[in-house]
């Protein structure tokens, strides 16, 4: 009888070690580190316990403008990608011809190295002394001025940024809007077809609130991600995103942990807590929005 | 006749209406398709100039009439791709075996055996599938460093060997073989370890090879814990490899060769991805996420 | 409004990937439904019932043929267009609409002359809702209803706006027989009360023999009967038709036809005078046995005594079926036990089909 319970926990006993280890203990000891003032990793010694971690994050201007830079990507980004996300999948859906083809080809993205592809994007976007680049040729058929993408302006350097972040996420919510949109019972819509229903009322009045759960599920994920935005950046401008201005969030993590600017862990720690707090924060509004205006079944 | 009349025109006005929106609609999708695929074209094209006259391009062209090899050679020799590419295979096939190993273990023990605390412990895994990980990367970083684990494979990846989602997913898998299965092989006496092998496993087939691609997709493309935990480039991944490669490979400007990386990192996905279309398209749809 | 369908035909592309053999979902479909009637389309699944209701509805297209309301031609008339009603097997109520929304749903998309204020709407919804009986659920929404509720207010969807035909997809196959018989006879009333042209699919023969005005019996896309559902069980004209009605169903022997008389093993059991001499299916009717007669002998099973009927569960070596059922009065004598007997056949419920063709042969 004793083995027979026993067996059970030796199975998991695996996962079990390795989940505390590097899931539950690392949870606790983040809030702890974000705490501990002026810690030390050689000694390992710390002078106190207090908020001071939080308050050297918020004053520091790296922070405020990768927090600034967060906010616009994710402002930008999430209605956007989701909005055209949307538009493909309605158009994938209504056409039979070239269907495979399309969906196979907006997928690609999904399975594609970031860093690499990153590469790709900052030559076509970049303009260097020998070129152009491919999209100021562009630019220029249409007339206008050529504008460095990747050493240039603030706004340029972001739109880039977005279109880039854009490209990335964009196959996984085509993916998830078409199969919701395919399993919206077609009886549905024949009924409102007989009804005499026009096309632009039978999206809002049947569709939306069908596929709801789903956009809302996009949504809220896309957040999530959008927020936790660094290796798209660090694709297109480097790793030393302080310096171009054009750092994030996790990004001011991962710089103060580690690399010419780490070593502060408790101001990595005190990032990343303040980083969760917005999340979960925006999380919250997006489920309480939601309770309104998502239809479950 | 009237009526008949007014019916034409309306049965005319609404495929005219059909027919444009349909146009749009490829010239949408058509759009897109080529956004998607030009990168892709434009890292072939510029992985197959020849350096010189690629620099001598002050208008990028759009084909060329001389292709090169060379940048592929200059991709293996001048920095060591060969290396990074080893390095990834190494640390993507480990850390997917074992994963699948640990993942089916734990899933096994929620979906069949019987053990006390087990509904509560279930819901504490779940708890932490909402836990992200920029929150405790942070201490693992900490804890190999500690462990002397830098620069090693170990290092690499221990921490990712374990994943809430995929148990769950797994679990819930297991949980539709029919319960007549098992205490059929019970009366005959099989253990259960048998029958996790003999039965379980081979329904559950299907599920395990999804979670594995989507596991070798994500180590393969895996960059932030890879670049906190090594320095060293014997033991770069990838990812790492071409941010190094950028940074202080080939020279900045020799566009070509990089492009010549990217293309040989990128097409083994590419690949599995055009294989397993099906498979991970539809793994992706039930819970995947980027990364 | 009648209904005109003239060589109406579909086809569908093969969906097998070897051969690429259409598939004749409808075939030369002919027929006038007056204004005003309640028909149904019975058939096997997969007979090209509920094609015709679509071709009918707008939603598919015909491969060939018209599709006529009153005098219009409306073929191609997009089903936006057509002013049909439509109640789907599974109701297709939204479910995030409430039943009072559900029910406005097709008046907000009158445009023009035709447009109702707010007000109007709901009076008219109210309507409805009397008229089908779910007035006091108006608020709910379409999952805190049972199967028939939901089935009314999808009737209450249809009818709102006035269509010119109702057409029903297997209206009652989603719920439970108790409620299959109330709400046929609710459809009969609602149908009688509105004087809509309504045509419904069913498989169900009962279904349809107990509330149709007429009757379509179709099979693999043919059209094999049409008309009153009571002559038609009286007066099949074909074997599948006569098979198809009647519960229990007909009994069938084979036999054949010499001089005038259906010969079965060589006993004559029947009389049809001036058949030419052929083989031939004799199919009788339940009902149309006469115990203790002298002509058809049958090995008796067992016997079943129900109230005032009884049946004699029988074997024949010439049946198409191994089990035949008569039934009788209870008033006959008729013993337990097994054992040969013979039967005589009532001429109006016993029918003779050709072998080769299984048509009806008359005399």
């Amino acid at each position: 009888m004793k083995n027979s319970n026993l067996k059970p926990w030796l199975y998991l006993l695996p996962a079990i070690i390795f989940l505390v280890l590097f899931m539950v203990y690392p949870l606790v000891d983040v809030f702890i580190y974000s705490a501990e003032e002026e810690y030390n990793s050689a000694s390992q010694t710390y002078s106190g316990i207090g908020t001071y971690n939080f308050s050297y994050v918020l004053h520091d201007p790296y922070f405020l403008q990768a927090l600034k830079n967060t906010f616009i990507l994710v402002i930008i980004t999430v209605p956007l990608s989701t909005g055209i996300a949307l538009l493909i999948s309605l158009g994938l859906n209504s056409i039979t011809r070239l269907r495979d083809f399309f969906q196979t080809t907006f997928f690609l993205p999904y399975v594609t190295n970031t860093l690499a592809v990153g590469l790709v994007f900052m030559i076509l976007f970049k303009k260097t002394a020998y070129s152009e680049g491919m999209v100021n040729l562009l630019i220029n058929a249409f007339g206008g001025k050529s504008v460095d993408f990747i050493d240039g302006p603030y706004w340029a350097k972001m739109f880039v940024l977005c279109f880039y972040t854009i490209w990335i996420v964009l196959p996984f919510k085509i993916l998830i809007l078409t199969s919701a949109l395919a399993s919206v019972n077609q009886d549905y819509y024949n009924a409102a077809k007989v009804d005499g229903t026009g096309k632009f009322r039978i999206f809002t009045k049947i569709t939306l609130p069908m596929i709801s759960p789903m956009l809302f599920y996009l949504v809220i994920t896309g957040f999530i991600g959008a927020f936790k935005a660094y290796s798209d950046s660090v694709a297109l401008f480097g790793t030393d995103l302080n310096a171009a201005g054009m750092n994030t969030i996790v990004g001011y993590v991962y710089d103060m942990l580690y690399g010419d600017s780490g070593g502060y862990p408790s101001y990595a720690s005190a990032a990343a807590v303040i980083l969760f707090a917005i999340v979960l924060t925006i999380t919250c509004i997006n489920l309480m929005v939601s309770k309104k205006h998502v239809h479950y079944t | 006749m009237d009526n008949n009349l007014s019916y034409k025109n309306i049965e005319k006005r609404a495929k005219t209406r059909d027919r444009i929106l349909r146009i749009l609609t490829y010239i949408m999708l058509g759009v897109w398709a080529v956004m998607v695929l030009f990168p892709f074209y434009w890292m072939f094209l510029t992985s197959v100039k020849d350096y010189g006259s690629y620099n001598a391009e002050y208008i990028p062209k759009f084909f060329t009439l001389s292709p090169t090899l060379e940048n592929y050679s200059d991709a293996f020799t001048a920095v060591p791709l060969g290396r990074y590419f080893i390095n990834t295979l190494i640390f993507t096939v480990v850390t997917t075996v074992l994963m699948l190993l640990v993942i089916t273990f734990a899933a096994y023990a929620f979906a069949r055996l019987k053990f006390k605390g087990k509904d509560i412990l279930f819901t504490l895994f779940l708890a932490l599938m909402m836990i992200p990980n920029e929150l405790v990367v942070i201490t693992n970083f900490q804890t190999i460093t500690n462990w002397d684990m830098r620069n090693s494979f170990l290092g690499l990846i221990l921490p990712s060997i374990t994943s809430v989602f995929y148990i769950y997913l797994l679990k819930e898998n297991f949980e539709q073989v029919p319960d007549e299965l098992y205490y059929a092989a019970k009366v005959d006496g099989t253990s259960d370890l048998k029958y996790l092998f003999k039965v379980m496993i081979p329904i559950c087939r299907p599920t395990l090879v999804t979670v594995g691609i989507l596991k070798v997709i994500e180590c393969w493309n895996s960059y932030v814990w890879p670049r906190l935990i090594t320095d060293d480039s014997a033991y770069f991944l990838v990812s790492n490899g071409i941010q190094e490669i950028r940074e202080n490979g080939f020279g900045r400007e020799n566009i070509p060769a990089m492009m010549a990386a990217v293309v040989v990192i990128s097409v083994p996905l590419i690949l599995l991805f055009l294989i397993f279309r099906k498979k991970i398209m539809e793994g992706v749809s039930r819970g995947g996420t980027k990364g | 409004m009648k209904v005109v369908l003239k060589h109406l035909t579909k086809k569908f592309p093969g969906k097998n990937k070897k051969s690429h053999e259409e598939v004749i979902a409808v075939n030369d479909f002919d027929f006038e439904i007056p204004d005003g009637k309640l028909v149904g389309l019975l058939g096997p699944s997969g007979c090209g019932k509920s094609t015709t209701l679509n071709l009918i509805s707008g939603l598919e297209a015909p491969t060939e043929g018209q599709v006529f309301f009153g005098e219009d031609d409306v073929t191609n008339v997009p089903v936006e267009n057509r002013g049909v009603g439509l109640v789907f097997q599974n109701y297709a109520l939204y479910p995030h609409l409430t039943v009072e929304e559900n029910i406005i749903f097709p008046l907000q998309n009158l445009k023009g002359a035709e447009k109702l204020t707010k007000e109007q709407m709901k009076e008219k919804a109210l309507e409805v809702a009397k008229l089908v009986q779910i007035e006091d659920y108006m608020e709910r929404k379409p999952k805190a209803l049972s199967g028939g509720q939901q089935q009314r207010v999808a009737i209450a969807r249809a009818l709102v706006k006035m269509p010119k035909v109702l057409l029903l997809d297997e209206p009652l196959s989603n719920l439970d027989a108790r409620l299959r018989l109330q709400t046929r006879e609710e459809l009969r009333r609602i149908q009688k009360e509105t004087g809509i042209t309504t045509i419904f699919v069913t498989h169900d023969q009962e279904e349809a023999m107990s509330i149709c005005d007429l009757m379509v019996v179709m099979k693999a896309g043919v059209v094999h009967q049409i008309g009153r559902p009571q002559d038609i069980y009286d007066d099949p004209k074909n074997l599948f038709v006569a098979q198809f009605l009647g519960t229990p169903p007909i009994n069938v022997f084979t036999g054949k036809v010499e001089n005038g008389k259906v010969m079965i093993n060589g006993d004559d059991v029947f009389d049809a005078p001036g058949v030419p001499d052929q083989e031939v299916y004799l199919a009788v009717r339940p009902e149309g046995f006469i115990p203790n007669g002298s002509r058809f002998r049958y090995m008796r099973e067992r016997r079943e005594i129900m109230g005032r009927d009884v049946s004699i569960i029988f074997t024949h070596e010439n049946a198409l079926n191994p089990n035949n059922r008569a039934i009788v009065s209870a008033e006959e004598n008729i013993p337990e036990q097994p054992g040969e007997a013979f039967f005589d056949l009532k001429p109006a419920k016993t029918f003779l089909f050709s072998r080769e063709t299984e048509e009806r042969i008359r005399f």
